[in-house]
């Protein structure tokens, strides 16, 4: 039988729609050596994904008819990467304005179009905790947010149903901003703590407030309800476990210090953030409960980061800390594996403890481990494909799927990935990374005062 | 008495070995026979179960069939394998020491002509970050000033020594030039398109006026060499007094060049001025006009490697995979991290490079004998070689490979101690001692006391 050409190519064209990967949520992943992270290592071993889950891990499994079989004969399969601390995706970062700015979220100007989430993609990263700057004792709410480059809606990024977070600020940079740079506490440590403390305590006055008036209410009285307040909103949701803190932090004993207020408050869903001198106080970490996520190697651009080592990963696992890698940077994001790697190099971790810092570790510092973060049945299917050990320097990564959809393809995917490309013409200014001495972390500070009070 | 004296100082001798700057061991020299290891030797291929004799600062022997002298401390390296020490091509090593602290920066000088200002004043023996460096087979940098147009003279250092002429290797410094760019130097660059151009064509009759005035101070100065009673002595210009070996030849001029128009115009320059010893520095998109680069037979020191694309529309590896790209054109390329710190890195980007496309071979190369060739020190350094310094060290397995271990380093023949600010809290707080110990007011509050009083 002679087909027609037209019909051949709608025939095509139909089944290129039908296999097209923004739509089908189902993936058979063939003969890859799997890294569950949670349940050791499969070798030639099959993933079945349907809508956008985990349906079945194992050796020997079929591949359903219809459903788009990919080889990874050779390759290794990890779950997706994900980072505990990024400012990727959003169009700002610190609302340097006052040393509490709990009522403002990064979730508001989350950016679908920024390259560093597709870059991020390239280096197998899937999910990202998009934070606000560090500028503030008590910044501004987070967000976790899925690498589902493509959708150009904010919200279609958002992880739905992830816990809320926020991020502190302890140290240099609060001090720098608000004491030195406007005059206003805090100025000091003490400042800061004092600062939290104050924070607290308005809070849970504010609750009782509210409280006495809906019991007053409901017990028929005609009352004026207390002034409404966003700021101590958010505040009041710390102290009702409702929100996890995540707080910039360096040194030993203001590491200390917020777990002793936090004690006194009865706030436990903690995580510190870069904790550069973790390493000091592990034991204490480890009694408290509070997560640890710090760079693999980052040291020496400030004073207070001078007393570090790389074997913080290592000297805080082996302590009992829950402890991941994260990258603060949209260069560093795109090699976390090889960040993981080094705590092989710097406190011999076993390929499991290490591959756990980018995977399992930051999705329990976020709320989300029963979701993503290991190959497990029932999870979703976030995972990154390798050309080797995802800890060797060689490894390369080939694919990166997000909720069964392939987000990322080294073999597929043109050179240019932009979603907006400027009418204007591609006429671009080179920017010259390697001049940007800045961290992402202070951006939104203004230049001038940042330089003028450091 | 004098016995008495005799008796305590050998005792006090013996009780401690001395424990110079950070306190770290002293390195010492000596004769070693590093023996049954896997010599890489770099330029003469691999020896297998080979043993390499140390005298003094030189390498004396290696081979399989090596005497062994009576005197030598024999180091058993069954299992392990020897390297030439790493070179970094660019770094501000033991010029800055806290990143963000302005007093421990010395590598920019004030003014827009600075050929006099050299780094090797500048270098501090006794930084904490040469032993983390140093440790991880990194034993040579280039360390750079970086300010105006002409920088001044970076040098080329080995990572131990008491002074800064102790670590200059075999004399060598090079004249940095920071070309006029057209690119963004990073997010905070907020010049308009047309003010970067027009600053750069200011900045490029800067430097033709300025190589003008070199030449014609050359000549003076030469016509004063040659008879000194006749002629008149040159007016002492600084600037110019350093620019001679430049003018001649015998100190090559390092330009700092990224962007590729920038790049052009750089080739442009140099023919223009007919400058003969120049090396490139950076080349962030020198793929993009490698085969220009490669036809001026201009050598190229890359990288950072591990950073972002210069472009949006740039493909995410470009940065990776430049170094390749370069050398494939037939460029002669080394690598450089651009790093303070984190020098200790440098593995890590010749890895990624050789992963994205340069190979292990080339990319060991790119951080050993090629940068020795490019600063003119292959006789002394890049390569195992009988004669040539003894800088090298031992490893576990492939050196660009995260997890392996760095045994043993040599640097001018001293066996460098094992230990770095980073081992050193590591060995301290792994196991901490007293671990955790219950703070006082540690009982649980059942009512979130918020107290001010603590």
């Amino acid at each position: 039988m002679r087909r027609h050409p037209m019909k051949r190519l709608s025939l095509l064209l139909l089944a290129c729609l039908l296999a097209g990967p923004a739509s089908a949520q189902d993936l058979f992943i063939q003969g890859g050596t799997v890294l569950t992270v949670t349940n050791g290592t499969l070798e030639r071993a099959d993933i079945l994904i349907r809508d956008g889950k985990i349906a079945r891990v194992g050796q020997g499994l079929r591949a359903p008819r219809g459903v788009r079989t990919i080889d990874a004969t050779g390759l290794y399969v990890m779950p997706g990467i994900i980072d505990a601390h990024s400012h990727i995706a959003i169009s700002s970062v610190n609302e340097a304005t006052n040393p509490i700015t709990a009522e403002v979220a990064v979730g508001d100007v989350i950016d679908p179009y920024d390259i560093a989430i597709y870059r991020a993609l390239a280096g197998g990263v899937t999910t990202s905790h998009v934070m606000h700057g560090s500028a503030n004792v008590i910044g501004g709410q987070c967000e976790t947010i899925k690498h589902r480059w493509g959708e150009k809606n904010p919200e279609a990024l958002k992880m739905e149903g992830a816990p809320r977070t926020i991020k502190f600020a302890l140290g240099e940079n609060p001090t720098r901003v608000h004491g030195r740079g406007n005059n206003v506490p805090p100025a000091t440590r003490m400042g800061v703590e004092m600062v939290i403390r104050d924070a607290f305590n308005e809070a849970q006055r504010y609750m009782d407030a509210w409280a006495q008036y809906e019991a007053r209410l409901a017990a028929g009285e005609r009352v004026a309800p207390p002034p409404y307040s966003e700021r101590l909103e958010v505040l009041a949701d710390i102290l009702r476990g409702e929100i996890i803190v995540h707080c910039h932090s360096y040194r030993a004993d203001e590491i200390l210090m917020l777990m002793r207020v936090f004690e006194d408050f009865g706030i436990d869903r903690l995580v510190f953030q870069h904790v550069n001198e973790g390493f000091k106080v592990a034991p204490e970490l480890a009694d408290f409960g509070a997560g640890a996520s710090v760079f693999s190697d980052w040291w020496a651009y400030k004073f207070e980061v001078y007393y570090s080592t790389a074997y913080n990963a290592a000297i805080l696992t082996r302590n009992g800390v829950t402890t991941s890698i994260n990258s603060d940077s949209a260069e560093l994001n795109r090699h976390l594996y090889h960040e993981a790697a080094k705590t092989q190099k710097y406190g011999q971790l076993t390929d499991d403890e290490a591959l756990a810092l980018i995977t399992i570790n930051p999705a329990r510092q976020l709320g989300i481990e029963d979701r993503v973060g290991s190959i497990e049945e029932g999870k979703e299917a976030d995972l990154a494909i390798f050309n080797a050990h995802p800890l060797s320097i060689y490894a390369v990564p080939q694919m990166t799927i997000v909720d069964g959809v392939v987000r990322f393809d080294i073999h597929a995917d043109p050179d240019d990935m932009r979603l907006n490309v400027p009418a204007e013409g591609d006429v671009e200014t080179a920017t010259l990374w390697s001049e940007e001495h800045a961290h992402r972390c202070m951006q939104g500070v203004d230049l001038l005062e940042f330089l003028g009070t450091r | 008495m004098h016995l008495l004296l005799t008796l305590l100082l050998t005792l006090g001798l013996m009780a401690a070995p001395a424990t110079p700057g950070d306190g770290l061991p002293k390195a010492r020299q000596g004769t070693f026979a590093l023996t049954n290891a896997r010599i890489v030797t770099v330029t003469h291929g691999v020896i297998e179960n080979g043993t390499l004799i140390i005298r003094n600062d030189r390498i004396v022997a290696l081979g399989t069939d090596v005497k062994i002298p009576p005197d030598a401390e024999v180091i058993d390296c069954a299992g392990l394998h020897i390297y030439p020490g790493l070179i970094d091509s660019g770094t501000q090593l033991g010029l800055a020491e806290i990143g963000s602290v302005a007093e421990t920066r010395d590598y920019a000088e004030l003014g827009e002509l600075t050929p006099h200002v050299q780094a090797l004043t500048a270098v501090n023996p006794n930084s904490v970050l040469i032993p983390v460096t140093r440790v991880n087979g990194v034993t040579t940098v280039l360390t750079e000033p970086s300010s105006g147009l002409l920088s001044g003279q970076a040098a080329l250092i080995n990572l131990h020594g008491y002074t800064p002429e102790q670590m200059l290797l075999a004399g060598r410094e090079v004249m940095v030039l920071e070309f006029p760019t057209t690119g963004r130097r990073g997010r905070w660059d907020r010049r308009s398109d047309e003010d970067i151009k027009k600053a750069a064509e200011k900045a490029i009759k800067t430097l033709d006026e300025t190589w003008e005035r070199a030449r014609l101070y050359a000549r003076i100065d030469s016509a004063y060499q040659a008879s000194p009673d006749k002629s008149r002595k040159p007016a002492y210009v600084p600037e110019m007094i350093a620019m001679l070996p430049v003018i001649r030849g015998t100190m090559p001029l390092m330009i700092k060049v990224d962007a590729a128009r920038d790049i052009e115009k750089a080739l442009e320059w140099v023919a223009k001025q007919q400058i003969e010893n120049v090396i490139f520095s950076g080349v962030a998109e020198g793929w993009r006009v490698a085969d220009q680069i490669a036809e001026a037979g201009i050598p190229c020191l890359v990288g950072p490697v591990l950073s972002i694309p210069t472009r949006e529309s740039d493909r995410y590896d470009k940065a990776y995979a430049n170094a390749a790209l370069l050398k494939k054109a037939g460029v002669t390329i080394a690598l450089r991290t651009g790093e303070t710190e984190n020098v200790r890195n440098l593995p890590y980007h010749a890895g990624f490079a050789a992963a994205y496309g340069l190979g292990t071979e080339e990319a060991l190369r790119a951080v050993t004998i090629v940068p020795a060739q490019i600063f003119g020190v292959a006789d002394e350094v890049g390569s195992l070689e009988v004669g040539k310094k003894a800088n090298l060290f031992v490893t576990d397995g492939d050196p660009l490979e995260t997890k392996t271990q760095v045994l043993h380093v040599f640097i001018d023949g001293y066996q460098i101690p094992m230990v770095s600010r980073h081992t050193r809290l590591y060995d301290e707080f792994l196991e901490r001692n007293p671990g955790l110990v219950k703070h006082p007011g540690a009982t649980p509050d059942p009512t979130p006391a918020g107290s001010d009083d603590r």
